[in-house]
């Protein structure tokens, strides 16, 4: 029994292929930019967690200088002498690879990736010469170095012994951190009386930088997610269709003695099948969409966070695996409807005539109430909604009640523009339009979805790209920027450029943990620079005076939202309260800032001596300048850079930043094409009938594929002019409350009639395209497949 | 005795309130017997035949194949029932458009769990199905589909044919032959039938016939 029906079952796909091709494209596609967008967060997760290994910030209390600059070796020693069991730790950059030295005879176990089985044994490690783990990609970098390849190795990162590391890197008795082993000896010397001037540094539960970049891969997450509504909308459609044609075979099956459970049973197993073969496709072309945007996103960490991710895949289990659950858990969402429907189908009523139709008003009342409950959802969240979570499901509300009442809506315009229509042949157009909208509203929402997504997040970016244009403009106020490698090379600068510059400003700024907020102190020097240029927020009267004057500072909007502090409260630094006399905004930093007086900095943190500069000067003079300065005094070429090469590099970096999105954003508008292809495919073989009349009343057929295209374009632009207002508040809600949340900075919104009205053409143009091959199938109908309609002996 | 039906009554909930259908049937039918169903619209023909093929359940009374209460039986009793025991022939064919002939022929008989091929071999070669064994249902003609359908019905040698109107989408020289087959082949099988029918003529060709009128035998 089970054979025949299973046989007759999938010879329904057998016979339409293009649905099948539907259900399987439309699956895979929304696995795989679902797969694909978690590839490059997992990827990028485990090089957080490869890189807190190897530090062991996640796992060990750690030493620090309390000014976070570099310890004297001698205090290493001191420390073990009285009984500390601690290991030390340097580190540092060479090019573009991360140096971490340790000492493995005292770090813990599991630290680093120096493992004797890896090929090495700990007598090469120590010898002089180096011996370096690290990853592939790393160790193509270190040409001419011993590098032991591991894939566990953080990427960018080298791990080798202290005494090579310090050598490498300038950094001769110099120590960056001591780990501090666990189960220490009782008894021991405390740390104020060996070391005053360190501290300790707890353990994080979860890496800085994975908190940190937490918001960024929330927001791809949440991308992924609406590419995967949107496939999901064409499984549903699908689905649905299929199940539509077949509901007169499955009456027959059961009227033959098929048991009605039997059969829902092997429909989901039929579904459960393809489902697993579109989700093996989509995690295939996920891996290939990941490793396409993995150095995009790689880009994007390190010029935002400065953190280095893998830029090689990885084929993780836990991946594809969930890769494949989304596929099945999708397909059941898609299918579900269906399957109840076919549980409660009586066996003896009559087969509906028209597929998809039925049961629509009954549908439409439902959309609509859902819609109205998501919407008004979404209208209380947007007051209330003050966290990331919020501001989420706030989108989510839009969005979903949105698209769920996008076909009430249309409907509503459809039949107004019926009853206003005078000829003959509009009328027909328009009836017919209001009768096709049930088949198509799946697929127009999806449109929606694609649409609102792409007005909304190029409206968040190109917002964002204006504010840090002109935030860019405020803060690189000084012609010229010089970067010194040490002490003498920033006195010779400074005594060279003293008399050939309007003012020298130093740019020196120390580490510190600022009300639980990671956080950097600038000292910066009284200039109009300052006052003239830096927009502040909120500031007290003469915030800039007492700032100067060493009495109050300045914090920056993160600092401000992450701590809640505002003007009038008091932060504390090295002991010192001061108060807060202005928040400035500071766009693209992930993380606090706080700027006080150069005189008081100097007292606060008098081991930071600064090691760049920005320099004031006729923008003019710049060139003979920095030739002059490199004769003078030896200090390279390359380690000025100009005013506008550094605008310029920041732009390039952030316009990177967004390659991603921009990148998903075009996938999300081709999946919605597609799902209006597909509909309008899948629609065509039931359109005969319902056209075959108007053919045979005079109608040519060429007039009706033209008209066919037609209400494609026309439903495309109805629903972008939907999708306009939608795509604006998405947009509102991404400034004004996922970006506060994730980042800690509000952005202005600006608006972008041009682009709307760009992208609203290219969505008509998807349409057109999407409409072009069923219309022309349509107006090449034969006249005998019209004919048919009326036989009866069909 | 194939069939016994006694005192069926069977009610439907409509807009303008309930409406008895069947208001007490009592018929019986042995094996090898012909029985034609007449009478006009709405008499409750086709709901009759419905309730004896396990489609659907009488309100009161019972209904007993091969001395077996169908009325007692549940959703799964009922489904065997129409796999093995009954064959329907429905009107519109309800032929599956995405199996080949052949499979179309088989598939009751697999559903039953009795497939036989040379049964499946002699009832196409009689009912002139042979060359079309591999085209699909929408390739056939209406008279066509129609033998596929009784060839269909009769592949698990059902022990009662219910047959709806048969021959009500066929023109008229089309309708006889295709009911001179399904007499010839139900005949050789042994098996009982009973007939749907409006048509007087083919009422005529029946072992006897039963006119229902508003829900009752005339």
């Amino acid at each position: 029994m089970t054979g025949a029906a299973l046989q007759a079952l999938l010879s329904h796909w057998w016979r339409n292929p293009l649905q099948l091709f539907t259900l399987l494209a439309g699956l895979a596609l929304a696995t795989a930019l679902w797969s694909g967008v978690q590839a490059v967060n997992a990827e990028a997760r485990a090089s957080y967690d490869a890189a807190a290994a190897t530090l062991g910030e996640a796992q060990y209390d750690r030493l620090v200088r309390r000014d976070g600059q570099p310890m004297a070796q001698g205090t290493y020693v001191q420390l073990r002498r009285a009984g500390w069991l601690v290991s030390p730790v340097v580190q540092g950059r060479l090019e573009e690879v991360r140096i971490v030295g340790i000492e493995p005879l005292t770090a813990p176990g599991g630290l680093a990736p120096v493992a004797p089985d890896e090929g090495a044994g700990i007598a090469a490690f120590l010898s002089g010469e180096g011996q370096f783990f690290a990853n592939a990609e790393t160790a193509a970098q270190l040409a001419g170095l011993n590098v032991i390849i591991t894939p566990q190795a953080a990427p960018g990162t080298a791990v080798t012994d202290i005494g090579v590391a310090q050598r490498m890197l300038g950094k001769p008795g110099q120590i960056d951190s001591l780990i501090v082993l666990p189960d220490q000896p009782k008894g021991r010397a405390d740390l104020t009386e060996i070391a005053p001037e360190l501290s300790v540094q707890a353990a994080q539960e979860g890496s800085d930088i994975a908190r940190l970049t937490d918001s960024l891969h929330l927001n791809l997450s949440a991308f992924g997610l609406l590419s995967f509504a949107v496939g999901i909308f064409i499984v549903h459609g699908a689905i649905g269709l299929a199940f539509e044609q077949r509901r007169p075979v499955v009456r027959t099956m059961r009227a033959l003695g098929m048991p009605l459970r039997r059969l829902i049973f092997l429909m989901g197993i039929e579904l459960m099948i393809f489902a697993l073969i579109a989700g093996v496709i989509g995690v295939a072309l996920g891996y290939v969409i990941a490793a396409l945007l993995l150095p995009d996103v790689a880009a994007t960490l390190h010029g935002l966070y400065g953190t280095n991710v893998s830029g090689t895949l990885q084929l993780r289990p836990v991946w594809w695996l969930s890769g494949l659950a989304i596929a099945l858990g999708g397909t059941l969402i898609a299918a579900s409807g269906a399957l109840y429907q076919m549980t409660n189908m009586p066996l003896l009523a009559a087969a509906h005539p028209r597929a998809l139709a039925m049961a629509a008003g009954r549908r439409a009342v439902i959309l609509g109430v859902a819609a109205f409950v998501l919407l008004t959802i979404a209208a209380m969240m947007m007051v209330i909604a003050n966290s990331l979570v919020g501001g989420f499901i706030m989108l989510a509300a839009l969005l979903i009640g949105a698209a769920l009442g996008l076909p009430l809506v249309l409907d509503r315009i459809l039949l107004v523009a019926s009853k206003t229509a005078r000829s003959v042949t509009a009328q027909w157009f328009w009836a017919d339009t209001r009768q096709q909208l049930p088949g198509l509203s799946l697929a127009l929402m999806a449109l929606l979805l694609a649409m609102s997504a792409n007005v909304g997040v190029s409206t968040m970016v190109s917002s964002f790209r204006l504010t840090f244009t002109g935030f860019l403009d405020q803060r690189l106020a000084s012609e010229l920027y010089v970067r010194t490698e040490n002490e003498a090379q920033a006195a010779a600068l400074e005594a060279f450029a003293e008399p050939r510059t309007e003012i020298i400003l130093p740019i020196q700024s120390a580490k510190a943990l600022i009300a639980g907020q990671p956080s950097e102190v600038f000292g910066s020097r009284d200039h109009t620079t300052y006052r003239d240029n830096w927009v502040l927020l909120q500031q007290a009267p003469q915030a800039w005076d007492t700032t100067f004057a060493g009495q109050t500072v300045l914090i920056n909007e993160q600092l401000s939202r992450r701590a809640g502090l505002g003007v009038g409260d008091e932060v504390v630094l090295q002991e010192t309260p001061f108060a807060i006399a202005g928040v400035f905004g500071d766009y693209g930093n992930p993380i606090g800032q706080v700027v006080l007086g150069a005189e008081v900095f100097a007292t606060l943190y008098p081991a930071v001596t600064p090691q760049r500069f920005g320099l004031r000067m006729d923008p003019a003079a710049v060139p003979d300048f920095v030739a002059a300065l490199e004769d003078a005094t030896g200090i390279p070429a390359s380690q000025a850079v100009n005013q506008a090469e550094i605008k310029a590099i920041s732009l390039a970096v952030f316009d990177r930043t967004f390659t991603v999105t921009s990148a998903l954003n075009v996938l999300t508008l081709a999946v919605a094409g597609f799902a209006i292809l597909m509909s309008l495919l899948t629609l065509a073989s039931m359109r005969v009938p319902q056209l075959a009349p108007a053919w045979a009343m005079g109608m040519t057929r060429r007039q009706i594929g033209r008209l066919e295209l037609l209400r494609a374009v026309m439903l495309a632009l109805l629903t972008a002019v939907v999708a306009l207002p939608l795509g604006l508040a998405l947009a509102w809600a991404l400034l004004a409350v996922v970006n506060v949340a994730a980042f800690g900075w509000k952005l202005p919104m600006y608006l972008f009639p041009l682009d709307y009205a760009r992208m609203g053409l290219l969505a008509l143009l998807a349409a057109a395209l999407a409409a072009l091959w069923p219309a022309r199938r349509l107006a090449r109908t034969p006249p005998a497949d019209l004919l048919k309609v009326f036989s009866n002996e069909r | 005795m194939l069939l016994t039906v006694q005192d069926i009554h069977k009610t439907y909930q409509t807009a303008d309130g309930p409406f008895a259908v069947l208001r007490g049937i009592d018929l019986k039918l042995q094996a090898g017997e012909t029985l034609a169903l007449t009478g006009e619209s709405g008499s409750g023909k086709s709901t009759l035949l419905h309730l004896i093929g396990g489609l659907d359940t009488p309100d009161q009374g019972q209904i007993a194949l091969l001395d077996q209460d169908i009325a007692a039986l549940d959703d799964n009793g009922r489904a065997a029932l129409r796999r093995g025991t009954v064959g329907v022939v429905f009107q519109q064919f309800n032929l599956i458009p995405s199996l080949r002939v052949a499979d179309n022929i088989a598939f009751q008989a697999r559903l039953a769990g009795q497939h036989d091929p040379a049964w499946d071999a002699i009832l196409a070669d009689r009912m002139g199905l042979t060359p079309q064994l591999n085209k699909y249902p929408e390739q056939l003609s209406g008279g066509q589909q129609q033998r596929v359908a009784i060839a269909r019905t009769l592949a698990p040698r059902p022990r009662l044919v219910l047959a709806d109107e048969p021959t009500g989408n066929l023109d008229e020289a089309t309708a006889a032959t295709v009911l001179d087959l399904m007499l010839e082949l139900v005949a050789e099988t042994g098996a009982g039938l009973l007939m749907v029918t409006h048509s007087g003529n083919l009422a005529g060709r029946m072992s006897r016939s039963l006119h229902l009128r508003a829900g009752q035998v005339a």
